[in-house]
C-alpha cells in the first residue's frame, strides 16, 4: 500500500512523506471511530445499572413527592431516553460534559480538579518505575540465570500480583504515621511554593510507592526478555571483538535495540495506570480521577460516570495511537514495511 | 564541556538536597501554634454547603455547627429546646404557632439575626423549587411564614403538626442568601457565602474531597467553643482514617465497625465511646407489595400476604443471637422502629406480645396456614409450590452476608428454604422499592422527633408508578394509618407519645418487617488531647451526627500532658516526615552520585 512512495521528498517533510500522513490519519481516523464508540457505549452502559439515581440520593432523607418530582426534572431523568442522548450529545459537542446529579457541578470543571492529582501521581509512579524495571530488566538479562536475575524475577512475580489495596494498608500500618495517611496536603499546608511542593512530595510517597512497586514489574519483564533475545545477535560479539568493555556494549549496543518495545508498553500503560488508579486513590483518598471514579459509581451519578468513563476511555485511545506513531519514529522496520 | 556540564548538575543537586534539609527544621516552630484543634475524620463527602441543597449527613452537619435552627433537640434528652426562638407557642386549634426571637444574636458579619431571617429562609423554601432540595419535606403543610416584627415568627399550617420543634432547618441571613438567585449555583457552596453564620462554629475555609476548616465564633450566643478550631478532613478509606486516629494525624473517628472498634480499646491515648445508636435494623418481610394505586407489584411468594406465615418467621429467627454473633455484641435488641435512644417515643412488646424464638409454634402456624413438610425438609405450599424465599441484602455489607447465614439456617429448620442473593446497594434499592423480592435486609436512621420514621410506613409513602419512593417496608394499613394521622396532630407530648407506641404496636403486630436491632454508634478519640465531648443523650449517646451540634461545641480540651512539648500537633509535616525526607533525598543523592561517577568513568574509558 505504501510501496508506491515517491522518490522525491519534499525537504520540509520528515522522513515518510505522504506515506506518513496517510498512515497518521488512518490512525487518526480509527481512534476517533473509537472514541465515538466510547461515547454511545458509556451513554447506554450505564443506563443499565440498576437504581434509581433520585431514590439513592434521597434514601433516608424526608422527602416530598415535589421533591422527587424537581429532582427528577433538574436531571433530566423525566425525558425520554432517546431526548437525553441528543442532549448529551449535543452537550458533548459544545465540550459540556454535563452536571453532576449530587454534586450540581459541571462535570468538565470536576474532572479537570482531579486530573493534575492523578497524573502527578501516575506519572512520578510511572518514572520511577521504568527508571527501575529498565535499570534491573538489563542488569537481569545481562547476568540471567545468576543470583540476580532469580531473585529479582521473583520478587516483580510477587508484587505484580499483589493486591493494591492490601499493599497500601500494609505500608500505612508498617509507616507508622512517618507518611500521612490521606490526600495530598495536609490540613494546615505550608504557605510558599517550596515548602508547599515538598508537603505534596510527603503525601506522594506511600500512594507512588504502592503503584511503582506493582506496575514496575512488566517493565522489567519485558525489558529482560527482548534484552536476551537481542543478545545472540552478531553485532553485539562484533562490538565485543573491537575490544570495548562489556557494559559499554551492554549501554552502546544492546539496550538501545532492545528498548523499542518497553517504549511502546510504557505509552499503553500509561493510559491503563491512570484508569487504574480507582484501588491506590482509594486507599489514600488520594483527590484524583480514580477517586472521582468511585464516587461516581456510588450515586450513580451518571453525567459523573459518563464523563470520567470519556476522559478516562479517551486518554487510553490516545496513549495507543501514541505508541503507534512513535513506534512507526522509533522502528526503521515498522517504516519499511 | 560535557564533563563541566555534568558536575555542575551534581553540585546543583547536592545544594537543592542541602538547602532543603536545613531548610525543612527550620519552619517547623512557625507552625507550631497554641490553638486547639480538633480534626474529625470525614468518612462520607460534602455535597453542598449551601444548606438549602445539603443533604448528606456530613454535610447537614456542617450547617448545624454554622447556623442556628429555631429549636433543637436538647443535648440531655433529646426534648426541644431554643435555638433561634426563645420560647414559642401554639394556638387552641393547633393551626398557628408562634416563635419569639432570641434578643441580642448577631450573625458573624455583626448584622442582627431576626424573624425576618427565619421568615425569608421558609419562605424561600416554599416559593423557590431548587430552594426546597434538601428540606422541603418540612414545609409542606405549611400555608404561610410571617414575621409581624423583628422578633416575633408566625407560622400557619394547614393541619396540626406536632413535629413543629423539631424542624431541622438551619435558619440563614436574609441579607446574605436573597441574593442569591439560582440556589443551585456552585458559588452558593463558597466561603463568601456560607461564611456567614451565627452557629457556635463559622466555615473559613472549603477545600473540596480535601478538608472543611471552622472557626469557633466568637460571638456564639451561649458562649464561645472552649475549642479554637474544626477541621472535617476527608478519607476515603475508613481503615486509613482509623490508622491516622492512631498516628495523631485526626483526633476524632466515628462509623467504626466492631472490630476496629474492639482494636482501638487498648491504646492509651484512645478513648472509645460506644453509644446507643439512631438506626433500626429489619428484615422485610414482602406481604404483598402494591404502590400508591394499591395495584400489586413485584414478585413477592404469595405465602407471605398470609400474617400466619410471617409471625412463624418472625418466631424461627433470633435477633439475640445476631446481635451477639454478627454485630459483636455492639447492638440492642429490637423493638418498635422508634430506636431505644428517644425513651419517651421508644416501644418495646411486653413478655405476652413478644415473638419470642419458639421453632415448635413456627412449625404449627405453618402447618396451619397449609405449608405441609415436603419430603426433603422444604414445606410445600396448597398450590404444590415449595415454601421457598429468596433474601435480598447488600453484598457491601459485612452484616447481611454473615446475618444472611443464620437466618437461612433457622428457617431451613422449621421448612423455608432460603436462598440469599447478595447484591450491590443499588440494586438492593431498585428491588425492594419494585417488591422485588421476599425477604430482605434493610434499616433506617431516624430523628429525635417520632413523625418522620412513623410516616414512612403510610400508605402515602408506596412507591408511585412512575418511579420508586423511599418507603422501606411498602407497608399500607388503615388502622396504622389513622394513628400515624392522630400523632401528628396531637400537641400533648404525652399524649402523642402514647398514640406513637400504639402505632409502632400495630406495626408490630402485622409484621411488615422484624425490626432485628438497634445498631450502637461506635466512636474513638485522641483522649491526650480531649478531655471530654458532651453525648447525645446524656451519658449513653454519641458524640458526632447529633441532632444538634453539641458534640464538638462543648468539646474539651485535656490538660497539657508534662514533658511533652507537643511539638507535631500544628500539623504540617511531623517530625517523621522529616527523617522519611531526608532518607529519601539521602537515596536519591546515593543512587545519582553513583550513577554519575560510573557515567564518568566510561566517558573516560571511550576517550
Amino acid at each position: 500500500m505504501e510501496s508506491n512512495e515517491p522518490e522525491q521528498r519534499d525537504p520540509d517533510e520528515p522522513r515518510g512523506g505522504t506515506g506518513t500522513a496517510r498512515f497518521v490519519a488512518r490512525k487518526l481516523g480509527g481512534a476517533l471511530t473509537s472514541l465515538v464508540l466510547v461515547v454511545l457505549l458509556g451513554f447506554l452502559l450505564f443506563r443499565m445499572i440498576p437504581g434509581d439515581p433520585v431514590a439513592t440520593m434521597t434514601r433516608e432523607r424526608p422527602t416530598s413527592p415535589e421533591q422527587l418530582a424537581q429532582l427528577r426534572e433538574r436531571m433530566g431523568l423525566d425525558k425520554p431516553m432517546f431526548q437525553q442522548l441528543l442532549d448529551y450529545l449535543a452537550g458533548l459537542l459544545r465540550g459540556d460534559l454535563g452536571t453532576s446529579y449530587v454534586f450540581n457541578r459541571p462535570v468538565a470543571a470536576m474532572i479537570g480538579e482531579r486530573v493534575w492529582p492523578t497524573i502527578l501521581l501516575v506519572g512520578t509512579a510511572t518514572v520511577l518505575a521504568v527508571l527501575l524495571g529498565l535499570w534491573l530488566g538489563v542488569r537481569a538479562a545481562w547476568r540471567r540465570n545468576s543470583m540476580f536475575d532469580r531473585v529479582n524475577t521473583g520478587l516483580a512475580l510477587t508484587f505484580w500480583s499483589t493486591p493494591q489495596f492490601w499493599l497500601g494498608m500494609m505500608l500505612l500500618i508498617a509507616t507508622q504515621g512517618a507518611f500521612p495517611s490521606r490526600g495530598m496536603r495536609s490540613p494546615d499546608a505550608p504557605s510558599g511554593f517550596f515548602m508547599a511542593s515538598l508537603d505534596v512530595a510527603h503525601h506522594l510517597v506511600l500512594p507512588c510507592v504502592t503503584l511503582l512497586v506493582v506496575v514496575y514489574a512488566q517493565y522489567m519483564l519485558v525489558m529482560r526478555s527482548s534484552l536476551l533475545e537481542e543478545m545472540h545477535s552478531e553485532y553485539l560479539t562484533t562490538a565485543r571483538a573491537k575490544g570495548l568493555r562489556d557494559d559499554l556494549v551492554r549501554r552502546r549496543h544492546a539496550v538501545p535495540n532492545a528498548l523499542l518495545p518497553t517504549i511502546t508498553l510504557i505509552f499503553l500503560q500509561f493510559g491503563m495506570v491512570v484508569s487504574g488508579t480507582v484501588t491506590v486513590e482509594k486507599v489514600f483518598s488520594w483527590p484524583g480521577l480514580g477517586l472521582l471514579t468511585y464516587d461516581a459509581l456510588w450515586g450513580p451519578d451518571l453525567p459523573l460516570l459518563q464523563g470520567v468513563f470519556v476522559i478516562l476511555a479517551g486518554s487510553v485511545v490516545l496513549m495507543n495511537l501514541l505508541a503507534e506513531l512513535l513506534y512507526r519514529v522509533l522502528d526503521p522496520r515498522v517504516r519499511a514495511s | 564541556m560535557r564533563v563541566t556540564g555534568r558536575r555542575r548538575g551534581r553540585a546543583a543537586v547536592a545544594a537543592a538536597a542541602t538547602s532543603l534539609m536545613v531548610a525543612g527544621p527550620l519552619v517547623l516552630p512557625a507552625q507550631a501554634q497554641d490553638e486547639t484543634v480538633l480534626r474529625v475524620a470525614l468518612v462520607q463527602e460534602i455535597d453542598h454547603l449551601n444548606p438549602f441543597t445539603a443533604s448528606f449527613a456530613s454535610s447537614t452537619m456542617i450547617g448545624r455547627m454554622t447556623w442556628e435552627f429555631l429549636t433543637l433537640p436538647s443535648a440531655e434528652d433529646t426534648s426541644p429546646t431554643g435555638g433561634v426562638a426563645e420560647s414559642w407557642q401554639a394556638s387552641e386549634d393547633g393551626l398557628t404557632w408562634t416563635f419569639a426571637i432570641r434578643e441580642g444574636m448577631t450573625w458573624s458579619d455583626g448584622e442582627p439575626v431576626t424573624a425576618e431571617d427565619a421568615a425569608f429562609t421558609f419562605n424561600r423554601i416554599m416559593d423557590d423549587p431548587k430552594a426546597a432540595e434538601a428540606n422541603g419535606s418540612y414545609v409542606t403543610n405549611f400555608a404561610s411564614v410571617t414575621a409581624p416584627d423583628e422578633r416575633t415568627l408566625v407560622i400557619e399550617t394547614k393541619e396540626p403538626q406536632s413535629s413543629m420543634t423539631a424542624l431541622d432547618v438551619p435558619i440563614v441571613p436574609e441579607h446574605v442568601w436573597s441574593g442569591v438567585e439560582d440556589m443551585s449555583a456552585s458559588r452558593t457552596d463558597e466561603v463568601d457565602i456560607v461564611g456567614v453564620g451565627d452557629g457556635p462554629f463559622l466555615i473559613t475555609e472549603f477545600r473540596r474531597n480535601e478538608l472543611v476548616r471552622l472557626k469557633a465564633n466568637p460571638d456564639y450566643w451561649r458562649g464561645r467553643a472552649q475549642i479554637d478550631e474544626l477541621q472535617f478532613v476527608s478519607f476515603k478509606n475508613p481503615a486509613a482514617a482509623v490508622n491516622a486516629l492512631r498516628n495523631g494525624e485526626v483526633d476524632f473517628v466515628n462509623r467504626l465497625t466492631p472490630v476496629q472498634f474492639d482494636a482501638l480499646k487498648g491504646d492509651p491515648n484512645i478513648q472509645t465511646n460506644q453509644a446507643v445508636g439512631r438506626r433500626y435494623r429489619d428484615l422485610l418481610i414482602n406481604h404483598g407489595a402494591r404502590n400508591l394505586d394499591r395495584q400489586p407489584i413485584g414478585d413477592g411468594h404469595p405465602a407471605l400476604e398470609d400474617i400466619r406465615v410471617r409471625r412463624a418467621i418472625a418466631m424461627a429467627i433470633q435477633p439475640r443471637e445476631l446481635v451477639d454473633k454478627v454485630s459483636g455484641g455492639y447492638a440492642q435488641v429490637g423493638g418498635g422502629v422508634v430506636p431505644a435512644i428517644f425513651e419517651k417515643y421508644h416501644w418495646e412488646p411486653g413478655e405476652q406480645g413478644r415473638y419470642g424464638f419458639d421453632p415448635a409454634a413456627a412449625e404449627a402456624l405453618l402447618d396451619e396456614a397449609g405449608y405441609r413438610m415436603g419430603p426433603d425438609g422444604v414445606r410445600v405450599g396448597p398450590g404444590g409450590k415449595p415454601l421457598e424465599l429468596r433474601l435480598l441484602g447488600r453484598s457491601s455489607e459485612d452484616y447481611a452476608q454473615r446475618a444472611a447465614e443464620y437466618v437461612s439456617s433457622w428457617l431451613g429448620d422449621v421448612g423455608i428454604r432460603v436462598n440469599p442473593n447478595l447484591v450491590s446497594d443499588n440494586e438492593v434499592n431498585e428491588l425492594s422499592s419494585g417488591g422485588e423480592y421476599d425477604l430482605a435486609f434493610s434499616g433506617w436512621g431516624t430523628s429525635p422527633d417520632p413523625d418522620y420514621v412513623l410516616s414512612l410506613h403510610t400508605c402515602a409513602n408506596l412507591p408511585v408508578a412512575s418511579g420508586s419512593s423511599s418507603s422501606p417496608a411498602l407497608f399500607c394499613d388503615d388502622e396504622y394509618d389513622r394513628l400515624y394521622q392522630q400523632q401528628r396532630a396531637e400537641l400533648d407530648p404525652d399524649k402523642r407519645a402514647g398514640i406513637v407506641h400504639r402505632a409502632q404496636q400495630r406495626y408490630y403486630e402485622q409484621i411488615p418487617s422484624v425490626v432485628l436491632q438497634y445498631d450502637n454508634a461506635l466512636e474513638a478519640y485522641r483522649s491526650d488531647k480531649f478531655a471530654e465531648f458532651p453525648k447525645q443523650p446524656a451519658g449513653t449517646g454519641q458524640i458526632m451526627e447529633q441532632s444538634g451540634y453539641w458534640g464538638f461545641y462543648g468539646a474539651t480540651p485535656a490538660e497539657p500532658a508534662t514533658g511533652d512539648g507537643g511539638g507535631d500537633d500544628g500539623g504540617g509535616i511531623g517530625t517523621g516526615g522529616w527523617i522519611a525526607i531526608g532518607g529519601g533525598v539521602l537515596v536519591v543523592l546515593v543512587v545519582g552520585g553513583v550513577a554519575l561517577s560510573r557515567r564518568g568513568k566510561s566517558v573516560e574509558d571511550r576517550e
